[in-house]
């Protein structure tokens, strides 16, 4: 009894399940193109796919993912689609395509699997595509776009289309025409629509549209015996011209098949080598071989006798070179894309040219602070009271281990900055002092030999330092509002830490300007320079002023130390390392004025990166040529760019 | 000039006595002909011992007597080391390559041999063509003749280009100190031709000399670094004894002094400056053979400074002095550096001389510079009772002439 009732039931289920299943509406648009579907061919299968794309069903996607993953199945007995799940080999269960919900389990022999073909898959994924363009979620579609960016198909361009119009994202939608461009550029329906689309991105720096570009003025270099019609020929090559040697020449014949191999020397050795009877080869004696010509005579002699293949005589393959026509082709067959394509990339070279200018424009401005930052402190202490300080670089590498110090005790980057810098102000400070009463002050009439004094206090704190701090790298990090760089676009960018040195620079220009023009101090100091016994009689003290400007040279190294330990590893080295370019500095600029010291750190830093774009490999080589422009640069301006006149410059 | 040269230089004879005895001593003592009780490593250590005192002495010529404290002297110096040192690599590669392909079936060509010993030399810096600058380095004579040409003539232009715009005093200093820099950093380079930062190796192997045991050529090289010494310390005292010396000690003093008497400043300064950078390349070439190796680090600027070190420990302005210098601190150096001088311990801290030999030198050397300006050399002082009158005040050193402190300020 139970049990017939529960039969009534099922069967009662499984009719409004059908009937449910057969008024959906997915189900009907697919029985609607049921023919089309069955037939599962290439050419006539896009109105069922379209159709599906455009119903604008919520479950359209999920059929087109599942019929592309070759999971949709048909029943037989009345033809209707559903979702397979596999349980065993002969069984499958079904599910509804419209609620999701259990069909029931059926042997596999009363189902059909769709089984989409490769082109068919790829059109059901183009389609797809659509979906994922036009997703509720932004993040997905920004991800579509970048599938789209990095494996362009042509089938994309529609789908990207189409997607245009329902974009609320301004950005996303500014994207979506990107690309809309950047794929007619490739896929466009006729040259005119590519034309325009080429010529669209005339000037544009993004490297995606030189990406598109590049490949369209690709060429291969041909050789034939006559241009073909079909070629789209960029440019005949005439052998034995500048970039066209006749080896290579001779070289594409052979690997076009166009002429017999040419026999390397290395390989006639080998071959006379195999050839050896009796002590002679080819009637030539072995112990005579050691000339190019003798062995040549060989050769000719073995080939003569059929035992080596010919080579190629002089004349034979003058003759080759000359029946042959070699040019460079374009992939691309159609000569109006081409051109348009090298024009738009000579417009976009121009302005990357004009960009990298300006970026390395930023680069030597920066390079020119850091140089600033580390010759500022020397600028004072040479420039201002003509002592030489060879130790002034331990005094940079003094401030950056101070910072080192202080992030080992502060873990907050950004705290830990704030307070390293007065800090490391404060040790060199004290440091310079300490120096300038111990050693200095004995040796003001002895310039020589203070560069020497001060030098043997350099060694000992760099080695002190290595005792300290061991020899390996220590890491100074920047806070974490001062990582990434300021991008201006895909070529100009400079990084935050770079900025900010730059300010610091400057920051240092004004401090130095107001406390030599608008302070006491400054003023005591300008006198002591000009004339340290008179400024003596009027009541200042020269022994106080030379240790206060001492210190005070020494505390900016400090500082800049700091500063350029957070873009450089701090190594005991790292002072020695700065300290030639410093004095350059000072010397090119002109002693005894920091306007001297900027104008020389400016073109120093300029210097040195336009040496080194000349020749990028090479930073080495572009110190050495600096150096030796220096030495050039002081014939013609002994006294700097910026001379001290009359009593101020002294001797 | 009546009295002979010797007679008026009697500290060089009592030096050339005292360098015969000492090589003599060594010869005695050594491995290869005596009783060898010296090492024939020490040998070789005493050796280029004396090549950088004969290098010294060159320094002291511009320095002590000429008053131009040049930072670049070891530059010469390394290039002399790499001039010798591209004929004992091409020369001994050659016999290699040429021993090697001997056995080949077929006879070599002799560009085949070339390319082979370019690619044998060059191997490591990715490269197998011979440079330019190689052009010679397969004959001896010219390449002697470059150890001595190529300092020369980069001394001549670069003297002549800083005395001729009056570079003076420390800008002179920092501007030689930049020169040795950027050689260094252009050697630095793999393309430079020089093998870049690998340098010239095994060059204590002298082509054709593989049967003669090192103990033995150890020794000729030291025969051959005393014999350079005892003529450099003979030439360098006859240039200052005379009225050469006199004027080249004048422009130490005061330099528009002797230029407004007439004499030509930088005809003087440039002759001391080439002979000085010759003398230099010479040791170099001498020194680099024994040390085996020679790399673009051995130019770098610090190595000049050290020389400058050297000399003004020893005592400026006196060329024994200038000897004296370069042998105690380098051979303490080498002493302390190697791990024999014995550590300190302080209980609770050990004092390892490999690390602070460095520091103990730098303070020395500001120490020496303060208080002592005439360096070791200025001991004898006391055994010929030449002591200057007390005239009250710091000596203020050889640079600013026969002034005392006090005198100056006035």
């Amino acid at each position: 009894m139970t049990r017939t009732i529960f039969a009534a039931l099922a069967a009662w289920m499984l009719c409004v399940c059908t009937a449910m299943a057969q008024d959906s509406p997915i189900q009907q648009l697919l029985q609607e193109h049921r023919t089309l579907i069955e037939k599962s061919s290439r050419k006539s299968i896009e109105p069922a796919i379209d159709a599906l794309r455009d119903s604008g069903l919520p479950e359209a996607q999920a059929v087109l993912e599942q019929w592309q993953a070759k999971a949709l199945w048909q029943r037989k007995a009345d033809k209707l689609f559903f979702f397979g799940e596999k349980i065993d080999s002969k069984t499958y269960r079904l599910l509804d395509i419209a609620t999701g919900e259990i069909e029931g389990e059926f042997p596999k022999k009363e189902l059909k699997q769709l089984k989409p073909n490769s082109g068919i898959r790829s059109m059901i994924g183009a389609a797809l595509v659509q979906f994922q363009l036009m997703a509720d979620d932004p993040a997905k579609r920004v991800e579509a776009l970048d599938a789209i960016q990095r494996d362009p198909a042509p089938e994309h361009l529609t789908a990207l289309k189409g997607a245009i119009e329902t974009e609320v994202d301004p950005e996303i939608r500014a994207r979506k025409e990107r690309l809309v461009r950047l794929l007619t550029i490739t896929y466009g329906r006729d040259d005119a629509e590519r034309i325009s689309a080429i010529e669209s991105f005339s000037g544009d720096l993004g490297v995606d549209a030189r990406g598109a570009l590049n490949p369209l003025v690709a060429t291969t270099r041909t050789a034939a015996a006559a241009i073909p019609d079909d070629a789209n020929v960029a440019k005949r090559l005439k052998p034995g011209s500048e970039d066209f040697s006749e080896a290579e020449a001779y070289a594409l014949l052979v690997s076009s098949n166009l002429a017999p191999a040419h026999i390397s020397a290395s390989e006639k050795r080998m071959a006379l080598q195999d050839n050896i009877e009796g002590g002679s080869v080819g009637g030539v004696p072995v112990a005579q071989l050691d000339t190019d010509e003798a062995r040549e005579r060989a050769y000719v002699a073995l080939a003569e006798a059929g035992t080596v293949p010919a080579t190629a005589t002089e004349a034979e393959v003058a003759a080759a070179l000359a029946s042959h026509i070699f040019f460079d082709r374009y992939a691309e067959p159609s000569e109006a894309i081409t051109d348009a394509a090298a024009k738009a990339l000579g417009s976009i070279n121009t302005q990357v040219g004009l960009n990298q200018t300006a970026d390395l424009a930023l680069d030597a401005l920066s390079l020119a602070s850091i140089y600033f930052l580390a010759a500022i402190g020397l600028a004072i202490t040479f420039g201002v009271m003509g002592v030489i300080n060879m130790a002034h670089g331990e005094f940079i590498m003094m401030g950056a281990y101070t910072g080192y110090v202080v992030q080992q005790v502060i873990p907050d980057y950004t705290v830990s900055i704030l307070v390293a810098l007065p800090l490391a102000f404060a040790v060199t400070f004290a440091a310079g002092v300490a120096m300038e009463r111990l050693v200095i002050r004995w040796l003001y009439n002895r310039p020589l030999e203070t560069l020497l004094a001060t030098f043997g206090i350099s060694i000992a704190l760099q080695q002190l330092a290595k005792n300290i701090f061991g020899t390996q790298a220590r890491p100074l990090t920047s806070p974490a509002w001062l990582d990434g760089a300021l991008v201006l676009n895909d070529v100009v960018s400079i990084s935050y830490i770079r900025i900010a040195i730059f300010v610091l620079a400057l920051i240092f220009l004004g401090v130095f300007l107001f406390i030599m023009k608008r302070t006491r101090l400054g003023l005591e100091v300008r006198a002591v320079t000009q004339n340290p016994r008179m400024a003596a009689s009027m009541g200042i003290n020269p022994d106080r002023i030379n240790m206060l400007t001492f210190g005070l040279g020494s505390g900016i190294a400090g500082i800049a130390g700091v500063a350029i330990g957070l873009y450089a590893k701090v190594t005991s080295e790292l002072g020695s390392d700065y300290i030639v370019q410093s004095f350059m500095t000072v010397v090119v600029g002109g002693v005894g004025n920091i306007w001297g010291t900027l104008l020389g750190a400016t073109m120093i830093g300029f210097l040195q990166k336009g040496i080194e774009w000349m020749n990028p490999s090479n930073t080495l080589a572009a110190q050495t040529y600096m150096i030796i422009f220096i030495i050039i640069f002081i014939q013609f301006r002994p006294r700097g760019i910026i001379a001290l006149k009359g009593r101020a410059a002294g001797d | 000039m009546s009295r002979s040269f010797f007679a008026r230089n009697p500290s060089a004879l009592i030096f050339i006595a005292c360098l015969a005895l000492f090589t003599l001593a060594v010869t005695v003592m050594s491995e290869s002909i005596g009783s060898g009780a010296i090492s024939t490593s020490f040998v070789k250590t005493l050796g280029k011992t004396l090549c950088l005192c004969l290098v010294a002495i060159a320094m002291d010529l511009i320095w002590g007597f000429a008053g131009i404290l040049s930072l670049g002297h070891m530059a010469f110096f390394g290039l002399g080391g790499y001039m010798i040192g591209m004929w004992l690599m091409y020369a001994r590669t050659e016999a290699i390559v040429t021993a090697s392909m001997a056995n080949a079936e077929i006879p070599p060509t002799d560009q085949e041999i070339i390319d082979a010993i370019g690619t044998q030399i060059f191997g490591v810096v990715g490269s197998s063509d011979f440079p330019t600058i190689w052009a010679f380095a397969d004959s001896l004579t010219l390449q002697l003749l470059m150890v001595v040409l190529v300092p020369g003539l980069l001394a001549l232009v670069f003297g002549w280009l800083a005395f001729r715009s009056r570079v003076t005093g420390v800008y002179l200093s920092i501007l030689t100190q930049a020169m040795t820099l950027a050689l260094a950093l252009y050697l630095f380079q793999n393309d430079s031709g020089l093998r870049g930062n690998n340098g010239l190796s095994g060059l204590q192997n002298l082509p054709g000399a593989d049967a003669i045991p090192q103990a033995d050529i150890s020794l000729w090289f030291f025969w051959a670094s005393a014999l350079a010494l005892g003529l450099g310390y003979l030439l360098a005292a006859w240039v200052v004894s005379g009225k050469f010396g006199s004027v080249i000690r004048g422009i130490r003093d005061d330099e528009a002094r002797v230029r407004f008497l007439g004499y030509s400043v930088e005809g003087y300064k440039l002759f001391v400056f080439t002979l000085t950078a010759v003398i230099a390349g010479i040791a170099g070439a001498l020194y680099y053979p024994q040390a085996g190796i020679i790399n673009p680090a051995e130019i770098a600027p610090i190595a000049s400074i050290y020389l400058a070190v050297w000399v003004a420990i020893g005592g400026r302005g006196r060329l024994y002095g200038a000897v004296i210098g370069a042998a105690v601190v380098s051979l303490l150096s080498t002493w302390f550096t190697g791990g024999q001088a014995p550590s300190i311990p302080l209980g609770f801290y050990t004092i390892d001389w490999v690390d602070w030999w460095q520091v103990l030198l730098g303070i020395s050397f500001v120490l020496v510079t303060l208080f002592a300006p005439k360096g070791i050399g200025g001991l004898f002082d006391y055994f010929t009772g030449r002591l200057p009158p007390n005239r009250h005040g710091a000596d203020l050193g050889p640079d600013s002439g026969s002034l005392q402190e006090q005198e100056a300020e006035q």
